[in-house]
């Protein structure tokens, strides 16, 4: 296996563009509501914008307005391509190309049991039964190793130069990367051995005797009878499951491959993204790019801006009456004690932010201590929506050229 | 809105992380300080209400906060050793160990397992009369539904088995509006504003359960008033905010970013205001709809957990 820190040491310094440049494969990570879907799209516009390079993103549940912008309203499986109206509108011309595809759960499971079960009759049978409808839809992890399993499938058609996956909200950070192996696990586990003896020869096996005993008292037989034929079924599908989730597991910790983890400076968020990043370094993944949501500005955080904002408040009196003076707003002339009360709220409020902003800034450093490559992206107003906007996100992740808001990339000495 | 408190099972959901926990707690918190012995349990059990609570931690068997008020975790694989001692009448716990490592496979594969236990252990609390009340901090929107319509669920896909007969007196206790209630918890945001709109939407047609509010929570305050706010745009440009920077003997660089900060929030505040529109817009005008402030200060532990349930109680 590669060293992950020599591979991190040749992008230290390299910029995101290299990195992207470098990479077939980004996967982001982070927890839910945070803009994990947005920071992929904004990536992805991004990369094809300044890369001469077709690029797709594969996005899991995007916000209705930026799957419109996506044109992904009602499409599937199916990769479409963004057309570059879409940029002109946003006065761009990309060098590459963006083509954006939605992960629809259910039709993944589908192609998957029919890729892997051994004849049409089976897969048939497999599709209808009412079992596999609720596991292909509520396991969760299931989910998890969907997103990466079509990833693994896209890149094997060579087909974009960069593909950015999001991935679904996990409610566990291993969750997604483990994915792979769990599919492993849980085709070589014992209770699915024990689900699929026949029925009727199952007392024999001493091991699982109460096993069955209870289950029957409880689930009764019916159900019991039900699951080992949705079992039986699935087995059939074992050596194709095992070894594709292996081939899936292997693109994962490619060369080729970085993770992106993205999160909000807030507590809740914040800390599973440690986490995140944590799980990563342990299993050698390559973590490429942090990027922090949502972030509040760093003046905030700056003592002479609070020291301003302190005598805002304590002199609000004499600046009032000041500023007052031939101050008139909508045709009226303004009293002293609307601006004085002005004053004292925007005081107040820089206060208040100013202590949100303090705990980012900590949160921050925590999170940067390692040696990622960081960008923070501001709030954008109005929501991220279209082309333009998202645009605007992606040249705050990469730093350097257009982006209004000042980009931070902050690469910590070692 | 005071009939809130006094049902007697609330389950309060949403999307991930709209404040779910904390809603829950503070609830907890003030009915159990109206004297009603109360009971919060977390059902995706991962610390946090046991964090909110500063308790350490929340056994399934209950953590006691305050004379009136415990916390819990739901453990379905506890609930289903329960279950079977107390109902199904399996004595030896020695002997569901395999059925324990093998649940969490059965129990994805059969639709309902997991959500009648869970449902069931809290329906038990209720209507054993251990507590006055259960507050529930449930999963979120993808999940609750399922767990809300299971026993409703499970009389179609198990037609014998001892689960079957324990469902009918479940659903005597969820669909009766006078004791059960579900809070939606939301944040002024786009996405938390459309799941709310869609799990009310969804709780009124696949469960028997009623929507007892909306609660939006994290909302900023207003900072201006419409005059203040034209005000502080006049104040807002080059020559003003140099008047202020003298008048302040500040650097003019730093009364901007004081400014700009202002702005900002105002910002911040019209885009919420807008998603705060569209959900008042989207549920039903009889479901009546709270505001929780954006607490600024670090918004988690027992003191920001009065702290909200202070906002609650006013709102009530
Ligand atoms: N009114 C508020 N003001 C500021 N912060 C808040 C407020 N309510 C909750 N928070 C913060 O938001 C974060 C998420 O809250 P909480 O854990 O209660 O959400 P949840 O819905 O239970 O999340 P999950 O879906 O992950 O269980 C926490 O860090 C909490 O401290
Ligand atoms: N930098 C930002 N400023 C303002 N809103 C943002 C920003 N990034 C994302 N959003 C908004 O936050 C919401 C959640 O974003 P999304 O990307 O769907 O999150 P996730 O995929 O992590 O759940 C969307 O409404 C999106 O428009
Ligand atoms: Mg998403
Ligand atoms: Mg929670």
């Amino acid at each position: 296996m590669r060293s992950v820190n020599a591979v991190k040491e040749a992008f230290r310094g390299a910029g995101i563009e290299q990195l992207v440049a470098a990479k077939e494969v980004v996967v982001a990570v982070g927890p839910g509501g945070v803009g994990k879907t947005t920071t992929a799209a904004a990536l992805a516009a991004t990369a094809a914008q300044r890369l001469d390079a077709k690029v797709l993103v594969l996005t899991v549940d995007p916000a209705r307005r930026l799957a419109d912008a996506l044109g992904l309203r009602g499409i599937g499986n199916q990769a479409t391509r963004v057309c570059s109206d879409a940029f002109a509108a946003g006065g761009v011309e990309p060098k590459g190309e963006l083509y954006a595809a939605m992960l629809d759960m259910s039709e993944s499971w589908d192609e998957l049991v029919r890729r892997h079960a051994p004849d049409d009759a089976t897969a048939r049978q497999i599709l209808a039964n009412p079992l596999y409808q609720n596991v292909s839809r509520r396991f969760a992890q299931g989910h998890d190793y969907i997103a990466m399993e079509r990833l693994y499938e896209i890149h094997e058609e060579g087909e974009y130069d960069l593909v950015v996956v999001d991935t679904p909200p996990s409610r566990n950070a291993l969750d997604l990367l483990d994915a792979p192996e769990r599919m492993k696990e849980f085709f070589s586990s014992r209770l699915l051995r024990w689900l699929t003896v026949p029925y009727r020869s199952r007392l024999v096996n001493v091991a699982a005797r109460p096993f069955y005993q209870v289950a029957d008292r409880v689930l009764g037989s019916q159900l019991l009878q039900d699951l080992a034929d949705f079992f039986i079924l699935l087995q059939t599908m074992q050596d194709g499951f095992v070894a594709r989730a292996d081939a899936v597991s292997h693109l994962l910790r490619d060369v080729r491959t970085t993770f992106l983890v993205v999160t909000t400076l807030e507590a809740t968020p914040g800390r599973e993204a440690g986490e995140m990043i944590a799980a990563l370094a342990e299993r050698r993944l390559h973590l490429g790019l942090l990027v922090c949501n949502r972030v509040l500005p760093r003046t905030l955080t700056d003592p002479s801006a609070a020291r301003a904002a302190d005598a805002m408040a304590r002199f609000s009196e004499e600046l009032a009456a000041s500023l007052a003076d031939g101050l008139s707003v909508e045709r009226e002339p303004v009293e002293e004690g609307v601006v004085r009360l002005v004053l004292e709220e925007v005081a107040q409020s820089f206060g208040n932010l100013r202590q949100v902003a303090t705990r980012e800034a900590e949160l921050l450093h925590e999170l940067s201590e390692g040696h990622e490559v960081t960008a923070t992206v501001p709030y954008q107003p109005g929501n991220v929506s279209d082309l333009a906007a998202l645009l605007k996100m992606g040249a705050s992740i990469w730093g350097g050229g257009g982006a209004e808001t000042g980009p931070e990339q902050s690469r910590p000495p070692r | 809105m005071t009939d809130l408190l006094s049902r007697r099972l609330l389950f309060v959901t949403g999307k991930g992380g709209v404040g779910k926990t904390t809603v829950a707690a503070a609830f907890g918190l003030l009915a159990a300080g109206q004297g009603r012995r109360t009971l919060v349990c977390e059902v995706e059990p991962k610390g946090d209400l046991a964090a909110a609570y500063e308790c350490g931690s929340t056994p399934f068997t209950g953590r006691r906060v305050n004379p009136a008020l415990s916390a819990m975790s739901m453990d379905t694989e506890a609930a289903l050793r329960e279950y079977l001692r107390l109902i199904a009448g399996v004595p030896v716990v020695g002997r569901v160990g395999p059925v324990a490592t093998a649940f969490d496979f059965v129990a994805t594969a059969a639709p309902g397992i997991r959500e009648i236990l869970t449902i069931g252990k809290l329906c038990y609390e209720v209507r054993a009369r251990h507590y006055d009340l259960v507050v529930v901090d449930a999963s979120s929107t993808g999940h609750v539904v399922g767990q809300l319509a299971a026993p409703t669920g499970i009389n179609e896909l198990v037609r014998v088995g001892r689960i079957r007969n324990q469902t009918r007196w479940m659903l005597e206790i969820l669909s009766d509006p006078r004791p059960t209630g579900a809070v939606i918890v939301t944040t002024p945001e786009e996405m938390p504003v459309a799941e709310a709109l869609d799990l009310s939407e969804r709780i009124r047609a696949e469960t028997s359960v009623n929507l007892a509010c909306v609660i939006a929570n994290r909302v900023l305050p207003e900072l201006f008033g419409h005059r203040e706010e034209a005000v502080f745009e006049a104040l807002d440009t080059a020559s003003r905010s140099r008047a202020i920077a003298e008048g302040t003997r500040s650097r003019a660089g730093d009364v901007g970013a004081v400014l700009s900060a202002a702005r900002l929030a105002v910002t911040i505040r019209r885009d919420g205001a807008q998603h705060l529109d569209r959900l008042r817009d989207g549920i039903d005008p009889s479901v009546p709809l709270l505001y929780l402030p954006y607490l600024f200060g670090r918004a988690h532990g027992m003191r920001a957990i009065r702290q909200v349930a202070h906002a609650l109680g006013e709102e009530l």
